[in-house]
C-alpha cells in the first residue's frame, strides 16, 4: 500500500471539500437557471420517495414499538404506563423519526445514486452527455437533491405516525394500556418546538444524502472497483454525516426556541 | 472559412507526466485527419481537449473559431452542439432506448415534435442501417451496433465537426470494415470535417484508398491515380509530440526509423 504525505493527504482533502461545496452549491443554483427537468426530478420522486416507503414504514413501526417496551418496565416501576404514549411520540417527532428515517434513506439511496453516476463517469456516458450539450449536474444532480429534499420530509411524517402507531400496538397488546389514553397523551403533549425541530431535519437530512451521494458518484474513478469504494463512502460519510449534524442543529434550534 | 480546429502548442500533464508536449495542428474545414500513437500517447486526450471536457496545461486550442480554453462549461454547451463525438467505447446511455440515445440531443434542445424527431432519429438510423433496432437497449446489442448506434447519435444534428475516437477499437475486422465503411459513407456524402483517433493504420489507409460508391451504395476502391474528394491527413504522436504530419503517400515514404516501424 503506498503512503502518502500528511500535506498531500490534506490537500486532497481540503480539494475534496471544495469540489463538493461547488456541487452542491450548483445544484441550487440550477433551480434558477434553464432548463429545468420536470420530468426527470419527478421520476426521482417515485424512485427515492415511493421506492423508500417499505422500509420507511418498517423502520417507523419497530422503532416505536421498540421504545414503547424498553421504557415500558422503567415507566412501570413509577406507576407512570399512562405516559408512554408521551415518551413514544416525543422521541419519534423530535430524534428517531427524523434520525432513523435519514440513515435508512442514505443506505438505500446514498448509495443507489453513487452507483449509478459512478458507473456512468467510467463508461464514459457523463462525458457524452456533455459532448452533446447536456449539463449533466442540471440533469442528474439537481433533479435527486430536489427530490430527496422534498421526499424525505414526507417519508419522515410517515414514519412518525408508523412510530405512534408501533407503540400503540405494544401498549395496547402487551401492556393493556387503553389506546384513548395512549393517543390522548401522546397528541397532547406534543409543542410547537418539538413539530418544528422533527420537520426542519428532514430538508437537511435530504439535501446531505442526494448531495454526498451524487459527489462520490461524479467524483467515481478507476472502473468498477472506483464505483465500489464510490457507494461505500457515500453510504458511510452520509450516515456519519447526518448523526453529526443531528447533533448540531438540535442545539441550535434548542438555543433559539428554548427547551419545550 | 477559417480551420475547423487549431492546435496551438497545447501541454498536458496528468499528475507528473506529460502526455502532450507542445502539440501543433491544424484540421482544415471539409478534410478529415487520422491521429495514430502507441497506447498512453494522448491520442484520446486530444479529442477530450478539443470538445472542451478537459482543459490543457498551457496552449490554445480553436474550435469553430472559437478558443476552448478559454471558455466557461457553460459556454462549452453551445459549441458542442455544432460537434459530433464518436465515444471509444460507444458511451451510450444504458437506460434508454437506442431510440432515445439516437435522439436525445433533439429531445434536450425541443427540437420538433415526437414524430418530427422520430423521422429523424429514423433517418439517421437508416445511415448506420439500424432503423430495426429503435425499441432495443444498448445491452442487448452486439458491440458493432453499438459503435453503429453511437455513430447515428453524432451525425442526427448534421455538426460541422466529428470526432472519433478509436471506432474500431474491440472489433472484429470484419464489423471494423462495416464501421470504417460507415466514416467514409459520412465524409463522403456530408463533407464533415473529421479527427479519427485510432491505433489502426490499416483503417486509416482503407479510408485512403477507398470511395464511397453512391449508386452502388457500399464502399469502393478509388480508380487509380484518382485521390478522394475530401483530404485525409496523417498524424503521428510520439512521447508527446508530433513526429509526422502529411498524406499517406509522404507517410509511406517517410525514412524515419520509428515511423517505418509502426506502419510496418
Amino acid at each position: 500500500m503506498e503512503l502518502i504525505s500528511p500535506s498531500e493527504l490534506a490537500r486532497e482533502k481540503v480539494q475534496s471539500v471544495q469540489e463538493y461545496s461547488l456541487l452542491a452549491g450548483r445544484s441550487i443554483a440550477n433551480l434558477f437557471r434553464k432548463p429545468r427537468y420536470v420530468a426527470d426530478t419527478l421520476q426521482q420522486m417515485d424512485s427515492i420517495g415511493v421506492g423508500s416507503l417499505p422500509i420507511v414504514v418498517l423502520t417507523g413501526f419497530f422503532t416505536g414499538a421498540v421504545v414503547a417496551l424498553n421504557t415500558a418496565a422503567s415507566l412501570n416501576k413509577f406507576g407512570a404506563l399512562s405516559l408512554i404514549g408521551q415518551l413514544v411520540s416525543v422521541g419519534m417527532v423530535r430524534e428517531l423519526g427524523p434520525v432513523l428515517t435519514g440513515l435508512m434513506v442514505a443506505g438505500r439511496n446514498a448509495s443507489g445514486m453513487a452507483s449509478e453516476l459512478g458507473s456512468m463517469v467510467v463508461t464514459e456516458q457523463i462525458d457524452a452527455m456533455r459532448a452533446l450539450g447536456t449539463d449533466p449536474l442540471k440533469k442528474l444532480v439537481t433533479p435527486r437533491v430536489i427530490s430527496t429534499v422534498v421526499m424525505l420530509f414526507f417519508l419522515v411524517i410517515i414514519a412518525d405516525l408508523l412510530g405512534l402507531l408501533g407503540g400503540n400496538m405494544v401498549a395496547g397488546w402487551f401492556l393493556g394500556l387503553d389506546s384513548h389514553a395512549y393517543w390522548s397523551s401522546a397528541w397532547q403533549t406534543l409543542v410547537f418546538q418539538d413539530v418544528f425541530m422533527g420537520l426542519v431535519k428532514p430538508p437537511i437530512f435530504g439535501f446531505i444524502i442526494a448531495t454526498i451521494g451524487c459527489y462520490y458518484g461524479m467524483s467515481a474513478r478507476g472502473g468498477t472497483q472506483g464505483v465500489g469504494k464510490a457507494t461505500t463512502e457515500a453510504m458511510v460519510v452520509s450516515s456519519i454525516l447526518i448523526i453529526a449534524v443531528d447533533f448540531f442543529v438540535t442545539r441550535l434550534l434548542i438555543v433559539l426556541m428554548g427547551y419545550r | 472559412m477559417g480551420d475547423a480546429v487549431v492546435f496551438d502548442d497545447v501541454v498536458m500533464q496528468f499528475d507528473r507526466e506529460v502526455v502532450l508536449n507542445g502539440i501543433s495542428f491544424r484540421l482544415p474545414r471539409g478534410e478529415t485527419r487520422a491521429i495514430f500513437g502507441v497506447a498512453g500517447s494522448g491520442k484520446s486526450t486530444i479529442l477530450k481537449l478539443a470538445l472542451g471536457l478537459m482543459k490543457p496545461d498551457g496552449g490554445h486550442i480553436h474550435v469553430l473559431g472559437q478558443d476552448v480554453t478559454l471558455m466557461k462549461e457553460e459556454d462549452l454547451f453551445e459549441l458542442r452542439r455544432k460537434v459530433g463525438m464518436v465515444f471509444q467505447e460507444s458511451a451510450l446511455f444504458d437506460s434508454l432506448t437506442v431510440h432515445d440515445n439516437v435522439a436525445f440531443r433533439l429531445m434536450e434542445e425541443g427540437s420538433g415534435t415526437e414524430e418530427e424527431i422520430e423521422e429523424r432519429v429514423r433517418e439517421a438510423l437508416s445511415f448506420v442501417e439500424l432503423e430495426h433496432t429503435m425499441s432495443m437497449f444498448p445491452s442487448e446489442l452486439s458491440g458493432g451496433m453499438r459503435r453503429r448506434v453511437a455513430i447515428a447519435r453524432a451525425i442526427i444534428t448534421h455538426p460541422e465537426v466529428l470526432f472519433y475516437d478509436s471506432p474500431t477499437g474491440g472489433l472484429d475486422p470484419v464489423t471494423s470494415t462495416t464501421i470504417v465503411e460507415l466514416i467514409v459513407k459520412q465524409r463522403d456524402v456530408y463533407k464533415t470535417s473529421a479527427l479519427l483517433v485510432s491505433h489502426r493504420l490499416q483503417d486509416a489507409f482503407t479510408m485512403a484508398k477507398n470511395h464511397f460508391d453512391r449508386k452502388a451504395n457500399r464502399m469502393a476502391p478509388l480508380p487509380p491515380g484518382e485521390r478522394s474528394e475530401v483530404p485525409l491527413s496523417f498524424l503521428i504522436l510520439r512521447e508527446g509530440k508530433v513526429i509526422f504530419d502529411g498524406d499517406a503517400a509522404e507517410l509511406v515514404r517517410s525514412r524515419d526509423e520509428y515511423i517505418r516501424e509502426y506502419i510496418a
